[in-house]
């Protein structure tokens, strides 16, 4: 692979890891630790969510961070902040120019209302994400707004919105520091009725360094 | 001493007693149809809710499916944080990311729909006269609102909306791991080219907003300062509900067939009900 275009990781490799297409992911990472996420294939949306170790209730909230940051869009410098207002992580570098964040995970049941009664049987990523919770003993109630690294949804002078095709390309990354302890849980994306991942869902990278 | 006369409990119930019937600002009207101000057209015996809320104030109701719900910013600077629930399954909740994704908008106004997290419509806005709403900032929370006002919690002067839902959800058995991302009714927020927010406070007094319930739902509001008003004395202002029977929407409703993501939105809740 291609690494010529990402900066030297600090510290030890502590994990190394594809993630499939199609597949959920989790790991615990720890403050002041750093995750890189690498857009393989380019163009592969990575669903996120992340949850403080400590206190599973305290978790990333798009609307503490768009708050606290006065822009919808996440750039390097991002804070990703808490429900609680705490910053979680900052995105201390990516090759891609922003990363959305209201754009929301895939589910069944919302693939029936904007695609049609056919794609319920479509997997999604919120059966990503209740899978990879439910290890840890959570569930539904613990499903919040994520962050959908790689992926492009613009919004238009008159509030016109929509997943258009992306701006990232095979080997583009992103690095997030860890400010607190933290478990992520990870749906790489798989759906097949928007530009989100190019119609055609590919694996992606995950670094763990410190 | 006291200046009240409470030393044995007969005396302390004539002195508790003599406090029923006093009126202020914030309060419910109960019952509701006593309310001072009916909504145009709805009979009396029709009203379910009739209370103001005060700044920093909270309130919370379970509406059946067809109860209309009317916020009301009386004074021009109410900024009513709203939860919702599937009152049968309150683990269905609102789903702010799904609610501008699939109506393709990030904008609420009349016409537009409230979406659970199961593909389905909670409730309908049927009137807005504000103009003036926000789904991207949410609600304040004991950090910001101490970082503002010095304090942010329920026992002080400057409560925070995300404290005000924890006491609404453990009232209805839900917590923290329930509290949502919220609608901010009455102030808005305009998101610019660069991906910028934009606070344009709230648009006047007496504007409101109606929604019709689409399944049943338990709705929680928070009546705290918006977390990007940037004016520094907690700017908020007292804000009126009220609520009455109505009819369950028909399948010609202009609503319900306005596009076809918000009509397969209506056909899964009335699927959901069909037994």
């Amino acid at each position: 692979m291609n690494m010529s275009n990402q900066p030297e990781l600090p510290g030890e490799i502590l994990l190394d890891e594809i993630v499939a297409a199609r597949a959920p992911w989790t790991a615990i990472v720890r403050r002041g630790q750093t995750l890189r996420i690498v857009d393989l294939e380019g163009n592969q949306a990575v669903d996120f969510l992340m949850y403080s170790l400590d206190d599973d209730a305290e978790r990333y909230s798009l609307q503490d961070t768009i708050a606290a940051q006065g822009n919808l869009f996440l750039r390097t410098g991002t804070v990703l902040r808490s429900n609680e207002g705490r910053p979680m992580a900052t995105l201390t570098g990516t090759s891609v120019a922003y990363h959305d964040t209201i754009g929301g995970a895939c589910s069944c049941e919302s693939n029936t209302l904007r695609y049609g009664h056919h794609t319920k049987a479509q997997h999604a990523c919120v059966e990503n994400f209740l899978q990879g919770n439910a290890r840890y003993g959570r569930g539904k109630r613990d499903m919040a707004p994520n962050i959908n690294w790689f992926m492009n949804v613009p919004v238009e002078a008159d509030g016109a919105l929509g997943i258009v095709d992306g701006i990232s390309a095979p080997g583009l990354y992103v690095d997030l520091r860890a400010e607190m302890d933290l478990v992520m849980v990870v749906s790489n994306c798989p759906q097949i009725n928007n530009p989100c991942n190019g119609f055609n869902p590919t694996p992606v990278r995950m670094i763990v360094a410190a | 001493m006291s200046e009240h006369n409470t030393a044995d409990p007969k005396s302390a119930r004539a002195h508790a007693r003599s406090m029923g019937g006093t009126r202020v600002e914030a309060m419910p009207t109960v019952p509701a149809m006593d309310a001072a101000i009916r909504p145009d057209g709805v009979p009396a015996e029709a009203m379910l809710w009739d209370e103001t809320i005060a700044a920093g104030g909270y309130a919370a109701k379970r509406l059946n499916r067809g109860a209309r719900l009317r916020l009301v910013d009386t004074k021009g600077d109410a900024c009513l944080s709203m939860l919702v629930f599937n009152a049968e399954r309150p683990i269905e909740r609102l789903n702010i990311a799904d609610t501008i994704k699939v109506q393709w908008n990030a904008y609420l106004g009349e016409g537009r729909l409230l979406l659970s997290d199961m593909g389905k419509v909670m409730m309908s806005i049927t009137q807005d006269t504000s103009g003036r709403h926000d789904v991207f900032c949410g609600a304040s929370n004991a950090a910001s609102n101490a970082a503002r006002y010095g304090d942010g919690d329920n026992w002080g002067q400057h409560p925070n909306a995300r404290d005000r839902f924890l006491l609404a959800c453990a009232k209805f058995g839900l917590g923290r791991k329930d509290i949502h991302a919220c609608v901010n009714w009455f102030k808005g927020v305009t998101v610019l080219t660069d991906g910028a927010t934009r606070f344009d406070g709230g648009a006047a007094a007496n504007v409101a907003v109606t929604l019709r319930a689409e399944m049943d739902v338990i709705v929680m509001l928070a009546n705290c300062s918006h977390v990007l008003d940037p004016r520094p004395d907690y700017p908020v202002t007292t804000a009126h509900v009220s609520a009455w029977r109505g009819a369950v929407t028909p399948t010609d409703d202009p609503i319900r067939n306005a596009t076809p993501e918000g009509l397969r939105a209506f056909l899964n809740v009335e699927e959901d009900l069909r037994r």
